[in-house]
């Protein structure tokens, strides 16, 4: 099939065509202002059938979850259920304004109430705010609360984080923006944080350490008791990152094992969907130390009362309002279809769906850390003799209609595959991926330069990034007519 | 009910080729003393319970319909158009991620640019980013951009008291971590641009204001730049994107860095989230930019293609050197307005802005004449764009009481809350969905609710 270029919303516009009718005023007219008004054409013209047909266009040349098998490491890429965007769209969750006085508003005071409530059993925690927007935003809430929480105590000298060099690139990037500095601990041989490294990172500079568990290889850390021993030991707190809580819900709570902090990601674990890159949100849980220090509003319960409150050490506001809420209207829908059970459920075939795809793929592909997994694993993406690289793999995967794994992440993995099926697919889809899998190896063998060239079925080939790079080319150069 | 699909003919084969007895097995590196915990959640419930039950939630809430409500402070009723939550329901963009796989990912990507490129031309900037969380964060990252590019000499941040009040209070949080800055300007809230300008010096990184500012008026941006720029500073200016559609652009007037809150642009109130952060610059500063940027290039035949471009500021390739730890943005919210600027077009936008003007102008003459009221009796002769300031006869959160429970409608936003001086006075906005019929019941509400 050859794919036709498709015309940007400037190239396609014609002066004068129009999209929609809005209403003639009504009111007697005001006199606008004599200056200060403009008169280009900033917007493009089009018909309201131009505009379908191009985002259909659009849309039809994009891969989602409900496109194909997703099995992006570390994205919990999973199915999400239609009766949540419903539920999302009711009026009565819609349209509310933030500001409306909360006696107005009870039923969404309720249903913030009832995820912090929530968040709170799932994790362990002592306290939820719903404030934060994403995981890494949430990373940055909880390392601010972290420094809050030292300087409270007159403990200003605490300047270092903790990271282990497996971690994702929000991990430092947040301490950098808390005014910490990271500093990075080693892995050892089963994948694990080292623990000597540790052991000797501590003293009384440290203000804490950010851990994801189960790790970015996908392994529970074996000695997660220890390092957090180790880092409250020396005064500092445990920050931990959710992003890998599906395969924990229901399995354990962080805060039973002396996290004090740690964002969930509402986009993964509770399968509201990720929208093309966001919106997700990225609520913080926190042990009692911490529970002063949250960004607030969060909701409160006076008898059957809720109203917002601010917390009383709080860090103040992240973000406007009460956060991503049209969020939240979807984790608890989706959670309460789940209960205890259900989300126990979905961890468990998470882990049952990663272990199987590790012990199909092990023989074509190196397993630096081969052991039990969690609900990823991460394996070497070189087909040795043929120069094929992880990124070779992944784009022959498109030809085969899959979504690639995560490429060359975690850093510490050479050409790394980070592979996360989640417990939403079935095992023939995890079997035809590992056929397509060991298809793409024997074509490595016979015809690498095939891999090398691929992807050869999608609406473009592999494109110029360094060219991207270079020219910089970040807005459409067509001219609309000029006013 | 869960969405896994396994049978238990598949999930005994699975564990077989695995090697394990159970799944409970897979799970020993966990400590024995904290696997599988109560958790105490509600039973769960079946799809069609679950759907009762929140319509049930739902219900609890007075929604109005946004022709009844008078409360903009940031979030506004505006019309959306049926083409984006048309395109907003398509599966193959709402559930997909970030376009690492540009060959796959087209589709959004194509839509970003044309959104970038949208923004652009509306703020009269040469760049803008692929969205961020809401307004006011983009607003704080504008600002860490500014004392990033005063490199430590410049520290100060001179901030206008007309910035919204929650805006402000997020730069203050995002700054608790930048331990040099310091923030000016607005502790007076009563402090015009006239003296803002007077506090600009070789210390200040940046000047931020709100145009429309949070009152609703239009500063007097004439000169602003220049004095900016005169002391070495950027001038970052807060705008409404349906404001753009009819005054001309704070590119036109000189801003470095513009950034705005993109929910009028056909998102949903939705009780404050999830919005659009606007986030706009001069090409100068696209390197300390954060947020994904997507860019043109060709692919190995020559053909036109999009891809996500200088990652190397992001925090996957640069890590604690990063411009910012942003990764989620708000993606699909710049998908619902790239959707609704195309639908609008620059007459559509033109004709919304134009319906905004009139209709919040005769709001406010109708209001003047009550009894006890007086319209933006700080700045009389200001113009302003479709919110104004109102003085009322009592304490705004009884006559919002009563416009609520009497009259059905909601009310605007009680300024006392966050300004001492303008206690007794509430922000009322008016757009395109209010007609002359909605405006002259709020008027005749106030009239009784003031009575």
């Amino acid at each position: 099939m050859r794919y036709e270029t498709i015309p940007t919303v400037y190239e396609a516009s014609v002066p004068g065509r129009h999209g929609i009718d809005l209403p003639t005023p009504d009111v007697p007219l005001s006199p606008l202002p004599a200056a200060g008004l403009r008169s280009d054409r900033p917007l493009p013209e089009l018909s309201q059938l131009d505009v379908v047909r191009h985002f259909l266009a659009l849309s039809q040349r994009n891969f989602g979850v409900d496109t194909g098998f997703y099995p992006l490491g570390s994205c919990t890429m999973k199915f999400n259920p239609k009766i949540n965007e419903q539920i999302a769209r009711l009026p009565g969750f819609a349209e509310p304004h933030p500001l409306q006085d909360p006696e107005s508003v009870q039923g969404n005071l309720t249903l913030m109430f009832e995820l912090q409530q929530w968040l709170m059993a799932i994790g362990g925690f002592a306290a939820v705010s719903l404030q934060p927007a994403a995981g890494a935003h949430g990373e940055f809430t909880g390392l601010l609360m972290i420094r809050a929480y030292h300087r409270d105590r007159g403990d200003t000298e605490r300047t270092r984080i903790l990271i282990p060099d497996s971690a994702h690139g929000t991990n430092p990037a947040s301490t950098t923006m808390a005014g910490f500095t990271a500093v990075e601990l080693p892995s050892d041989a089963r994948g694990n944080i080292d623990l000597e490294a540790v052991r000797a990172a501590c003293d009384a500079d440290v203000a804490g350490i950010m851990i994801t568990n189960p790790n970015t290889i996908g392994l529970f850390e074996e000695q997660i008791v220890e390092v957090v021993r180790l880092v409250h030991e020396c005064g500092g707190l445990v920050y931990g990152d959710g992003a890998n809580m599906n395969a924990l819900a229901g399995i354990a709570r962080p805060g039973d094992l002396g996290f004090d902090v740690m964002h969930y990601n509402l986009h993964k674990t509770f399968s509201t969907p990720h929208g093309g890159g966001g919106p997700g949100a990225g609520p913080v849980g926190v042990s009692a130390r911490l529970k002063d220090f949250l960004p607030g509003p969060v909701i409160k319960r006076d008898g059957e009362h809720f109203a917002p409150a601010m917390p009383e050490k709080s860090i103040g506001r992240v973000s406007t309002f009460f956060g991503n809420f049209g969020m939240f209207v979807r984790a608890v829908a989706y959670i309460r279809q789940h209960g205890l059970a259900g989300l126990r459920a979905n961890s468990e075939h998470a882990v049952l769906n990663a272990n199987y795809l590790r012990v199909k793929l092990r023989n074509l592909f190196t397993l630096p850390f081969d052991r039990t997994c969690m609900h990823e694993f991460v394996c070497q993406g070189v087909i040795h003799g043929t120069g094929v690289r992880a990124i070779d793999i992944s784009k022959r995967l498109l030809d085969y209609g899959f979504h690639p794994p995560t490429n060359y992440f975690p850093l510490i993995v050479p050409e790394a595959l980070m592979i996360e099926p989640t417990e939403t697919e079935a095992k023939p889809t995890l079997d035809a991926f590992v056929t397509a899998m060991e298809a793409i190896a024997k074509e490595a063998q016979r015809d690498p330069a095939l891999i090398k060239g691929a992807p050869h079925e999608t609406p473009v080939r592999r494109l110029d990034e360094v060219k991207a790079a270079r020219e910089l080319v970040l807005t459409d150069r067509a001219k609309t007519g000029s006013g | 009910m869960t969405y896994v699909p396994h049978t238990d003919r598949e999930r005994a084969d699975m564990l077989k080729a695995i090697g394990a007895s159970s799944i409970e097995e897979l799970f020993s590196d966990v400590p024995q003393s904290v696997r599988f915990p109560d958790v105490k959640l509600p039973l769960p419930i079946s799809e069609f319970e679950v759907a009762r039950e929140m319509q049930v939630l739902a219900n609890c809430n007075f929604a109005v319909d946004p022709s009844r409500c008078f409360l903009g402070a940031g979030v506004y009723q505006h019309f959306r158009p049926a083409t984006v939550d048309y395109v907003l329901s398509r599966g193959e963009f709402y559930t997909s991620y970030t376009q690492y796989q540009p060959e796959t990912s087209q589709g959004f990507l194509q839509a970003l640019f044309e959104y970038q490129s949208m923004i652009c031309r509306l703020t009269g900037m040469e760049v803008s980013n692929a969205s961020h969380y809401d307004g006011a964060t983009a607003l704080a990252e504008a600002v860490l951009l500014a004392l990033n590019v005063g490199s430590g000499k410049r520290n100060t941040v001179v901030l206008s008291p007309a910035v919204h009040p929650q805006y402000r209070a997020v730069i203050r949080t995002y700054l608790r971590g930048t331990h040099a800055a310091t923030i000016i300007g607005d502790d007076d809230a009563k402090t015009g641009l006239d003296q803002l300008k007077t506090l600009l010096d070789q210390n200040t990184a940046a000047l931020v204001i709100q145009n429309p500012n949070f009152f609703g008026q239009c500063e007097a941006v004439d000169g602003l730049a220049d004095a900016v720029h005169r002391a070495g500073a950027l001038l970052i200016v807060v705008t409404d994107p349906i404001a753009l559609g009819l005054f001309q652009p704070p590119g036109a007037y000189g801003a470095d860095v513009v950034t705005a809150e993109g929910q009028p642009l056909g998102i949903p109130p939705s009780f404050g989230g999830p919005h659009l952060g606007i986030f706009a610059a001069r090409m100068a500063h696209v390197r300390r930019m954060s947020g994904h940027l997507v860019g043109e290039t060709v692919d190995a035949e020559g053909r036109r293609g999009y891809v996500l471009t200088l990652a190397t500021r992001e925090q996957h390739i640069r890590r604690a050197k990063a411009t910012s730890n942003i990764c989620t943005n708000s993606a699909v919210c710049a998908l619902a307005a790239a959707t609704y600027l195309s639908t609008m077009g620059t007459q559509g936008l033109r004709c919304v802005a134009e319906l905004c003007f009139h209709n919040s102008h005769y709001a406010a003459i109708e209001i003047g004449r009550l009894k006890g009221f007086a319209i933006n009796p700080q700045a009389p002769a200001q113009p302003f764009f479709k919110e104004f300031v109102m003085r009322l006869p009592g304490p705004a959160s009884v006559i919002n009481a009563r416009l609520r429970e009497r009259h059905g409608i909601i009310g605007g936003y009680d300024l006392g809350r966050d300004y001492l001086h303008l206690r007794d006075h509430m922000l009322i906005a008016v757009t395109e969905v209010h007609s002359r019929a909605d405006i002259d019941q709020l008027v005749a509400a106030l009239r009784e609710a003031a009575s």
